[in-house]
């Protein structure tokens, strides 16, 4: 092909690298072309976590991470960014394997390169796995999608209703998030909340027991207004509560529990899937790359291991933009 | 070498003087082009996939200028009878029981807005960067070919699938997306808006996707290319500025048209999957819709952050062909050639911070206005360098008025007398009353769209003997070149009064605002001025077409006497655009009426104690 023609220019006599017949950053092209692929890739990313700001600097509020991301396998509630931290490090690790497959590569050591890149396509996937049970949670169990937010933020300060309508010794202030539940029917026909461990799912804050809520679960017969909540047509228990001070509403009123802003689930599942898209294409072209190491096409094509190089470009600006996400939807 | 004997003069040179790649060691019978399929369809010769870029545009221009014939026929001639129209657009051609046929109005959004999403994307961008990119980077930087001709390859194809997406949509029952081409919600974002609003617009973001997939794999073929396949003595500071030009215009290409994409894709999603990213509070006939807290103002944040350097990925390459043909056809040295190369990369750099003015009227922050008011009217001073320079190339030149010089001079008059209007719209102030009427449509057109194609005809009429071995009638050329020159001014001269005057643009008829009765006349006359205008494109198209195996044969390889490496070349060149060795570069490509010589070719050695060209 027409580019391989540099690898001929022997007698060159001129003093830059810049004056032709050379690679001024000495890099073929197509690790320069992967590189202004990254570019552009950054941009596209940019445009997403920009929209992310403008969208969420307008809302009145957004759910705290802390409260949102806290559940882990097995039940375990409560742990407020643990599994997220296990993600990045399973991601952040995948990336030092990824250096060290390329420093193989360079090394020409073909056995080195492929048990590196094997673990590389475990990191992958572990993180591909971690990403697939995060969202099985907000999706299946907490019922968060992209047009419903159950992660609502109080902006007043309140105390919860009991199951008789009376104020309760629930009391929450500005800023707590909460988990509006949704109410599900079992085989056996009753309709009660799905939430019978009654730890709230992470929502409530300071890991108070949901008491009023989890043994009045049963109480909510579909739609309707019940004294301490409001359930609407899709089963989501708003629970109600009496306002104590607020800047729009009057100390007293009894209102209950909005959705939280709609673009929170949808930002999340978007940005984070758009996200877990790239790292998926990178495991699949990392495995492609690893089956051309393994078979000894590079060694026979004699130009090294630079896919492999190229690959780990692209890796390393997965893990680069995650670094990203991870710090607006968790960390702000 | 094997095979090659040098026995043209230029051969013998390049044999004595360039170098050896061992290019055709490798290449033996051809084997990329051996086959119709692998010559001419999925080609991965620049030169073939330029020429492919190139019809396609064609064929684009001839439907998005034909499209605009009709929706001006509908502003000019409102109550004459379009029922000749019905066996082309079917039942959009409402005919009454007089047998009145009218356009009907959903159908004249949707001719507005294809028209602009074709001439823009289709013609100017692709079919202008993407045929003189392909064509003359490898061959005026003396590269086999592209970096990775296959990527080129996809390309093309990628654009080639975005267009046949967005033909097909020309045929919906529901018509295309007649949004208008810049594509705000909600009537963007609503299926259920208007009626392009539907499948149309499905089709339309599906088709402009894969658009910026090919504007992507193009871009970063041509800037990998550039930076690394630039033979041996071609520094960055001996690029002619074609190559400049292209250079800049994939690098705001390869920034912007990604953000775009991520526009698109939250966009998909408020149609598809319910999000809110661009909706709030919207109802439709008395419904409440579903959607909160989305801000449409960022969707025109995304669109334009592309929006406004695509103005400039168009204008871009139209300016570095008209510098190129202008010097050659003067027989000068361009002016300024590197004022001219950093007035390029100040025009690049500040696209990128000015998309805001055409949100003035948006609601945006008016102080933030300031901002990008400042801006916008600081690209005055690179653009007015580049008008100065080509102005005094031609002073004291040795002028040939063929067509090509002539649609090159043409361009600057365009391009002045587009961007003097645009110090009009740049101030946020008058903004107020200019903005959203057919001033702008005047300004934009003008700039952007007539200068655009005329350096695009420059470069076909310059080139051609290159990507065809044949020459265009020069007599046609010249009718042509006055037509269009003519004509363009008197369809967008009196669009500036009528703008001036608060005539709003996109409105379907003006029948019921009586302030706007006395303009009849002058819409009367634009139409008919776009009809000549239409009609001598055809004309042009015809010269283009038959000249392909009926104009004048080439005989020798470089007719203009350019200095640049693509007329080094065989007459017929094949894959790999040398024979023999690969030609290397002792001097810039502007030895115009030096030393009492009418060019020095860049191949030629210097001679002893020759002062260089660019000192």
């Amino acid at each position: 092909m027409a580019t391989d023609t540099l690898a001929h220019t022997d007698q060159h006599d001129s003093k830059s690298a810049w004056d032709g017949g050379e690679r001024p950053f000495k890099a073929s092209y197509g690790k320069l072309m992967m590189w202004y692929f990254l570019l552009s890739d950054a941009f596209t990313f940019s445009g997403f976590l920009i929209a992310y700001g403008a969208l969420r600097f307008s809302m009145p509020s957004w759910p705290i991470p802390d409260k949102v991301f806290s559940s882990l396998p097995f039940d375990i509630h409560n742990k407020p960014l643990y599994f997220v931290t296990f993600m990045t490090f399973v991601l952040l690790f995948s990336s030092f394997t990824m250096v060290r497959a390329v420093q193989e590569g360079q090394r020409e050591n073909k056995k080195g390169v492929v048990n590196w890149m094997i673990l590389t396509v475990i990191g992958g996937l572990a993180f591909l796995s971690c990403q697939a049970w995060e969202w099985n949670t907000l999706i299946a169990k907490e019922h968060a999608s992209v047009t419903t937010n159950p992660f609502g933020t109080h902006v007043d300060s309140g105390v919860y209703l009991d199951a008789k309508g009376n104020p309760s010794d629930e009391v929450f202030n500005p800023g707590d998030t909460y988990l509006i539940h949704k109410i599900t029917t079992h085989a056996h026909g009753a309709a009660h909340s799905d939430d019978h461990h009654g730890s709230g799912h992470s929502a409530d804050d300071h890991g108070k027991e949901d008491a009023a809520h989890s043994h009045g679960a049963a109480h909510y017969e579909g739609a309707g207004d019940y004294p301490d909540a409001y359930v609407d047509e899709r089963g989501f228990i708003h629970r109600k509560y009496k306002v104590l001070n607020s800047e729009t509403l009057d100390p007293g009123a009894v209102v209950h529990e909005p959705f939280g802003p709609k673009a929170f689930g949808a930002l999340f599942f978007f940005i984070t899937g758009f996200h877990g898209f790239h790292v998926l294409s990178g495991v699949i072209f990392l495995i492609i790359i690893l089956v051309n190491v393994a078979t000894g096409l590079y060694v026979e094509r004699k130009n090294g291991y630079e896919m492999v190089e190229k690959i780990g470009l692209y890796w390393h600006f997965v893990d680069l933009v995650w670094i990203f996400v991870f710090l607006v939807f968790y960390l702000l | 070498m094997g095979h090659f004997k040098a026995t043209h003069e230029m051969d013998v040179m390049i044999e004595e003087t360039g170098f050896d790649d061992h290019f055709h060691d490798h290449h033996h019978g051809d084997k990329y082009q051996s086959s119709f399929i692998g010559h001419y369809i999925f080609s991965m010769d620049h030169k073939i996939i330029a020429r492919q870029f190139l019809f396609t545009g064609i064929f684009w221009a001839i439907i998005g200028a034909a499209m605009s014939i009709v929706f001006r026929l509908q502003l000019g001639f409102p109550e004459e009878s379009l029922a000749w129209l019905k066996p082309v657009l079917g039942k959009w051609i409402v005919v009454n029981s007089e047998g009145i046929g009218t356009l009907a109005p959903e159908f004249y959004y949707a001719l507005v807005t294809m028209h602009g999403t074709i001439i823009v994307f289709f013609v100017l961008t692709a079919g202008l960067s993407g045929t003189f990119s392909n064509l003359l980077i490898p061959l005026q930087l003396g590269a086999r070919d592209m970096a990775s001709p296959f990527l080129n390859m996809l390309s093309y194809w990628f654009f080639f699938l975005a267009s046949v997406v967005m033909f097909y949509s020309l045929f919906l029952s529901t018509g295309p997306f007649s949004g208008g081409w810049t594509a705000y919600p909600p009537l963007s974002a609503l299926p259920q808006a208007s009626s392009g609003s539907g499948a149309g617009m499905t089709l339309w973001l599906v088709s402009l996707t894969l658009f910026v997939v090919s504007v992507l794999l193009g871009g970063i073929n041509y800037v990998t290319t550039v930076l690394n396949l630039r033979t041996k003595g071609m520094t960055m500071w001996r690029m002619p500025l074609t190559i400049w030009a292209f250079f800049v215009t994939a690098i705001l290409g390869i920034l912007s048209f990604p953000v775009l994409a991520s526009g698109f894709f939250m966009l998909m999603c408020d149609r598809g999957l319910g999000t809110s990213f661009f909706l709030s509070e919207i109802f439709i006939e008395g419904q409440a819709l579903d959607y909160i807290g989305g801000s449409p103002i960022l969707y025109q944040h995304l669109f334009w952050f592309l929006g406004h350097p695509e103005v400039y990925i168009i204008i871009l390459p139209a300016m570095g062909l008209t510098s190129e043909v202008l010097s050659v056809h003067a027989r000068k040295p361009i002016f300024g050639y590197k004022a001219m190369v950093y007035s390029i990369l100040a025009i690049g750099f500040l696209s990128f911070i000015v998309w805001a003015h055409h949100m003035f009227m948006s609601g945006v922050n008016p102080f933030i206005s300031n901002f990008f008011v400042v801006f916008t009217l600081i690209i005055a001073v690179p653009s007015a360098v580049k008008v100065f320079n080509w102005i005094t190339t031609l002073y004291g030149g040795n002028i040939r008025l063929n067509s090509a010089m002539l649609f090159a001079i043409g361009f600057v008059s365009m391009f002045i007398s587009g961007g003097l209007t645009g110090i009009f719209l740049g101030n946020s102030a008058i903004d107020i009353q200019m903005h959203d009427t057919y001033f702008v449509v005047a300004h934009f057109h003008i700039v952007m769209g007539i200068a655009a194609f005329f350096g695009m005809f420059a470069g076909i009429y310059h080139w051609y003997p290159k990507m065809f071995g044949r020459f265009m009638n020069e007599t046609i050329g010249k009718l042509h070149f006055w037509g269009t020159m003519i004509g363009a001014y008197a369809i967008f001269w009196p669009m500036h009064y009528i703008g001036m005057a608060g005539v709003p643009r996109r409105y379907y008829s003006f029948e019921t605002f009586d302030a706007f009765a006395h303009f009849d006349d002058m819409n009367k006359f634009i139409t008919i001025s776009a009809i000549v205008v239409f009609a001598i494109q055809i004309m042009f198209v015809i010269n283009f077409v038959s000249s392909i195996w009926k104009g004048k044969k080439m005989t020798t390889r470089n007719p203009w006497g350019a200095t640049t490496l693509e007329w080094t070349t065989p007459i017929e060149t094949g894959h790999g655009n040398w024979d023999g060795k690969i030609p290397v570069v002792h001097r810039w490509a502007y030895d115009y009426g030096k030393d009492g010589k009418d060019f020095i070719d860049q191949v030629t050695p210097m001679a002893e104690g020759e002062v260089p060209g660019d000192h």
